[in-house]
């Protein structure tokens, strides 16, 4: 097994109030790995602290083997980051956007590759409005887009469902499951416990600073006592109603 | 990386211009305080002040000229705040890029932007019977004192578009800046005032860089004038350009 991202014994400190204590992580080549953790967790520092936007008090990061201290230039050469709200240009474009990253990573035909990722997340016929005028949905989706520039071997998804109606939901897990195909390794953080059940090969669970969980969800589900087996009246849920409802999925 | 730094600030500069072409009303708003004090001053008060042989129309023109770009420039810091706010800016900051141009971008769309709300002022200047018989060369040399008072003020523009903590913050450092040229030799000379006020208004820089402009206007010669304008003109520049890549290190945490 190759390794992606590496992690050991990070800590960082917001003045007195320490947000990592010592985090310890490993994220195979190719696979998606769930951060969990509730509200102020470190989630985000962890993921800004891989994408070389903060520098850790402690401990080392490599991403795509390179140190994220001391390569961060090569880091950035590595990843896409995909921040908690949609980092795109509202005045812009959807189609501009992807121009926009495009160049920024200094590629041949940016609007070749503009024109190929608005069709592969239907945003075509949005593709010359401005963004502002998007839904929710939509921009995370063009967001997402935007971090695929370029084919970059690690992309961090920082709570790429906050925030999102169901069917913009799936449409962001779809998306991640077709880059995990691709073979993009993806971190993804969130605080939805399906959605890292949907999506992770691996899931971590972030508590207080340190990573009190890692494993495969087989291997966490061991954590509880074995299953029983019970006779259940399966209830729709709520989902269920809203899809059979609005007659998609 | 140093080797993109050309290409990746043409295209953040072209994404922050699209702003104001898509955007002209900050075009406008930048030019109507200055031509509305233009009108109160040539219309209202110019009567009662003596300037001599000149008229003042053309006495006044170079002081408005500076509050339109000390007004024009909060726009430079009201956009790079509305960047860091947008998580626009983080995206940025975690690509291969070039990371000053990041903060280029934006000053030389103030550059631009500043440069048509010039015209926009010069125009109505025109209408209201300003005249000037400089050649090309004196216009050339006004183009220049202006575009380097523009990047002077734009850079400490910079400090508050990336450090303020709200959007009324980010702008409300120019104030200060507008208010300068009252106390100078923009509107009336300054050997009427009382003897300190008169000592701020002849030492401080927009008296050196009116009477610079002036003198190019009005085909005199520009003297010592030109110079002091120049000295502080690049001395702003230089410590604000410094301030303002201090604050841009820490906020990237480089």
């Amino acid at each position: 097994m190759t390794v992606a991202v590496q992690v050991r014994g990070l800590e960082k400190a917001y003045k007195e109030l320490r947000v990592l204590r010592g985090v310890d992580l490993e994220v195979a080549r190719g696979s998606i790995f769930a951060l969990l953790g509730s509200n102020g967790a470190g989630k985000t520092t962890l993921v800004k602290i891989l994408s070389t936007l903060l520098k850790a008090d402690a401990g080392t990061a490599r991403v795509n083997g390179f140190d994220v201290a001391t390569q961060a230039a090569d880091v950035r050469e590595s990843i896409s980051l995909t921040g908690q709200f949609a980092a795109v240009d509202h005045i812009l474009s959807g189609r501009e956007n992807l121009v926009l990253v495009a160049r920024l990573r200094h590629l041949k035909d940016p609007r070749a590759v503009a024109d190929g990722l608005l069709r592969r997340f239907s945003l075509t016929e949005a593709g010359g409005r401005r963004v502002a005028t998007y839904s929710g949905g939509m921009r995370r989706r063009l967001d997402i887009a935007m971090s695929l520039i370029g084919n970059p071997p690690v992309v961090f998804l920082d709570e790429p469902t906050a925030g999102l109606d169901p069917e913009a939901r799936l449409e962001v897990w779809q998306a991640v499951r077709e880059l995990a195909a691709g073979g993009t390794t993806v971190l993804l953080t969130t605080q939805y416990l399906d959605e890292a059940e949907q999506l992770a090969d691996r899931i971590a669970i972030l508590h207080q600073g340190r990573i009190i969980v890692d494993g495969t969800l087989a291997e966490l589900k061991q954590l509880l006592p074995p299953a029983k087996v019970e006779y259940v009246e399966k209830q729709p849920s709520l989902e269920d109603v809203f899809f059979a409802v609005v007659g998609e999925r | 990386m140093a080797t993109h730094f050309v290409s990746d600030t043409t295209v953040l500069t072209g994404r922050t211009l699209r702003h104001v072409t898509r955007s002209l009303d900050t075009i406008i708003t930048t030019a109507i305080t200055p031509i509305a004090m233009m009108l109160l001053f040539v219309y209202v008060f110019g009567g009662a002040i003596d300037t001599g042989s000149v008229s003042y129309v053309d006495y006044m023109l170079p002081g408005i000229l500076l509050i339109t770009i000390a007004s024009g420039i909060s726009y430079t810091a009201f956009r790079l705040f509305g960047d860091m706010q947008a998580g626009i800016f983080e995206r940025f900051q975690s690509m291969p890029i070039a990371r000053s141009g990041v903060l280029w971008a934006h000053v030389l769309t103030s550059l631009v932007a500043n440069l048509l709300s010039l015209v926009v002022v010069v125009g109505v200047a025109l209408v209201m019977g300003f005249r000037s018989g400089a050649g090309v060369l004196a216009w050339l040399a006004v183009a220049g004192v202006l575009a380097l008072f523009t990047l002077a003020l734009t850079w400490i523009a910079v400090i508050p578009g990336l450090s303020a903590k709200s959007i009324d913050g980010a702008s409300a450092f120019s104030y200060p800046l507008i208010f300068l040229p009252f106390i100078s030799s923009a509107f009336v000379p300054t050997d009427t005032m009382p003897g300190p006020v008169r000592a701020f208004a002849e030492n401080q820089p927009v008296t050196a860089i009116v009477n610079a402009i002036r003198a190019l206007f009005t085909q005199q010669p520009v003297g010592a004038d030109l110079w002091t304008a120049l000295a502080w003109c690049v001395g702003i520049l230089v410590v604000a350009y410094v301030c303002a890549n201090l604050v841009y290190r820490r906020r990237i945490g480089a």
